[in-house]
């Protein structure tokens, strides 16, 4: 390889040729397919171009669809932020023994991959009309979820609770290396310099975190948006949310109209594309002070 | 550190402990309960004895070995040639492998369905064939970031250059060179994208309910709507599959740094 060829301009098509398995897959199930439901956005039924997909998102149930996606996202993302940056924190900063952080990024690996159906099946058993917390609830306590503190598992923040199961995990895969990378000696130059810990964290620790975490939420943001398996086995078809919206149109064109399933699609991938590229750019500004 | 700090960290972490810990238990307390009165593995006894249980759990086994073998042959020869002869192209591959985490499943077989129909260039969904390698491919793709991911971090750990001439030297093809020598050096690395490829196709759901096809994961939810305990039952079944997945994993990964210490 070192050698140099005697006949560089034939090697170039040959060293090509290696990738094209791969380039010719990737073209035909990822880029040709989500090409095409781009394209069909932007066509009315007869293949000529339109913009009038995109303006009769905002007609229907669509745009409240969007809303209660976002709404669920949003706030699933906030709460897992916060939940898995206590326990990462807890870990991190020697609350609690050391040995804890291996197991719990073991398991937080595991639990960051299980959406899905048998995740609904696990939160019904337990928050469902008749399941673990929900009778001990009422049986020990008198407290009768739906009745005392308006909760269902078949609603918003059912779906909410539900989702928080593989949020939490995943931010505790992503935040605990940047909590890590906080170098003793700026605390240490904090406090000669007189901070106090809620000054150290306000001016030194926040500042250098945020981009971590504004760039987690964004990707814990994309995750709820996209997920379909876990509400579909949940809610069934109660809650209005875009997946589900999509789901129906695809099997049924519920919408009577393909190319606005298309731009409905289309709508899903500018939303979580938007949120993985602020995750990436805000990953690249974390890392030149987190290694 | 404070006692009010260690205080809040116990509360917090066994609160997110918790939070884990309670939906598990409720579910497998819940999937024992199909006798009144008692716990019994009733439940359990039913759903393995169903047919069609047995059907769509072996249509999903098959499935998932299948895709682990197409993204192994994908992958392995992509990942070593981009070391190999094109290092300047690895952002641009890993790039594209990434795209799958961005592209929600839903849209990507929505594309499937639309673009692969009879009346295409590529007719696949008209024969069940069809059907079932497009679902494989579909599975492929969905693993290719963690497949890529694997695969191509257990070749960062190996000299693949030095290793390709001695090959090469020695009289090797091609084919020799990928299947005696890189993929023996890479094995545990391939095997913990096979065990999480399993892991995510056993319980798929989106992908297999629009194209149709008899898979465990839409299985699960059907039944989820009319039958009372058996879902859970199975719930927990599928469970245990992805815990002993990771398990496999974490197992292959500490075994690969052991056989490495010993030079």
């Amino acid at each position: 390889m070192a050698a140099p060829s005697p006949k560089p301009r034939r090697q170039l098509p040959l060293t090509w040729l290696g990738l094209m398995p791969f380039v010719i897959f990737v073209t035909l199930f990822l880029i040709l397919p989500t090409m095409h439901i781009v394209v069909g956005a932007f066509q009315d039924r007869t293949g000529a171009f339109t913009l009038q997909n995109l303006r009769d998102l905002n007609t229907g149930t669509i745009p409240s669809s969007y809303w209660v996606s976002v709404k669920i996202s949003v706030a699933s993302a906030a709460l897992g932020c916060l939940i898995g940056f206590g326990m990462a924190a807890a870990v991190v900063f020697g609350a609690v023994p050391r040995w804890v952080k291996s197991p719990l990024m073991t398991f937080s690996g595991v639990a960051s991959n299980f959406a899905g159906v048998p995740l609904a099946f696990a939160f019904l058993a337990t928050f469902g009309p008749v399941g673990l917390v929900t009778v001990f609830m009422r049986n020990n306590f008198g407290i009768v979820l739906s009745r005392d503190i308006g909760f269902n598992i078949l609603s918003f923040w059912g779906l909410t609770v539900t989702y928080l199961f593989f949020q939490i995990p995943l931010m505790i895969l992503i935040i605990t290396p940047a909590l890590e990378g906080l170098r003793r000696e700026w605390r240490e130059a904090a406090e000669v310099l007189g901070a106090s810990t809620a000054q150290y964290w306000r001016m030194v620790a926040l500042p250098i975190l945020f981009p971590s975490l504004l760039g987690t939420f964004a990707l814990l943001f994309a995750n709820a948006f996209g997920a379909v398996a876990t509400a579909i086995a949940l809610t069934g078809s109660a809650l209005n949310i875009v997946p589900i919206q999509l789901f129906a149109q695809i099997r049924g064109d519920v919408l009577g109209n393909p190319n606005l399933g298309y731009a409905m699609a289309f709508g899903m991938i500018v939303i979580t594309a938007i949120a993985n590229v602020l995750y990436i750019w805000l990953r690249i500004r974390a890392e030149r002070w987190l290694k | 550190m404070s006692l009010y700090a260690r205080l809040t960290g116990w509360i917090v972490l066994l609160f997110g402990l918790g939070y884990f810990i309670v939906p598990l238990v409720g579910l497998t307390e819940f999937s024992l309960k199909a006798r009144r009165g008692v716990y019994s593995f009733d439940a359990y006894a039913k759903i393995i004895g169903d047919p069609e249980f047995q059907a769509t759990f072996s249509y999903s086994v098959v499935m998932a070995l299948v895709t682990i073998a197409m993204g192994v042959l994908i992958v392995v020869p992509t990942a070593f040639w981009v070391r190999l002869k094109m290092p300047w192209a690895r952002p641009y591959v890993e790039f594209l492998t990434l795209l799958p985490l961005v592209i929600p499943a839903i849209v990507i077989v929505f594309g499937y369905i639309r673009l692969y129909n009879t009346s295409s260039f590529l007719p696949l969904t008209g024969t069940a064939t069809g059907t079932n390698l497009l679902l494989a491919f579909g599975y492929t793709v969905l693993a290719l970031p963690y497949m890529y991911r694997a695969i191509d971090t257990g070749l960062r750990t190996i000299d693949v250059a030095t290793l390709t001439e001695a090959a090469q030297s020695l009289g090797a093809g091609w084919t020799t060179i990928l299947t005696r020598v890189i993929l023996p050096n890479v094995l545990p690395a391939v095997l913990s994208g096979a065990f999480l490829t399993f892991a995510i196709v056993i319980g798929e759901f989106t992908l297999a309910a629009l194209l149709d096809r008899p898979a465990f994961g839409p299985y699960l939810q059907r039944i989820g709507a009319n039958k009372p305990y058996e879902p859970f039952a199975l719930s927990v079944i599928a469970f245990a599959i992805t815990w002993a997945c990771m398990g496999l994993i974490q197992l292959v990964t500490r075994f690969s740094k052991h056989t490495k210490a010993q030079p």
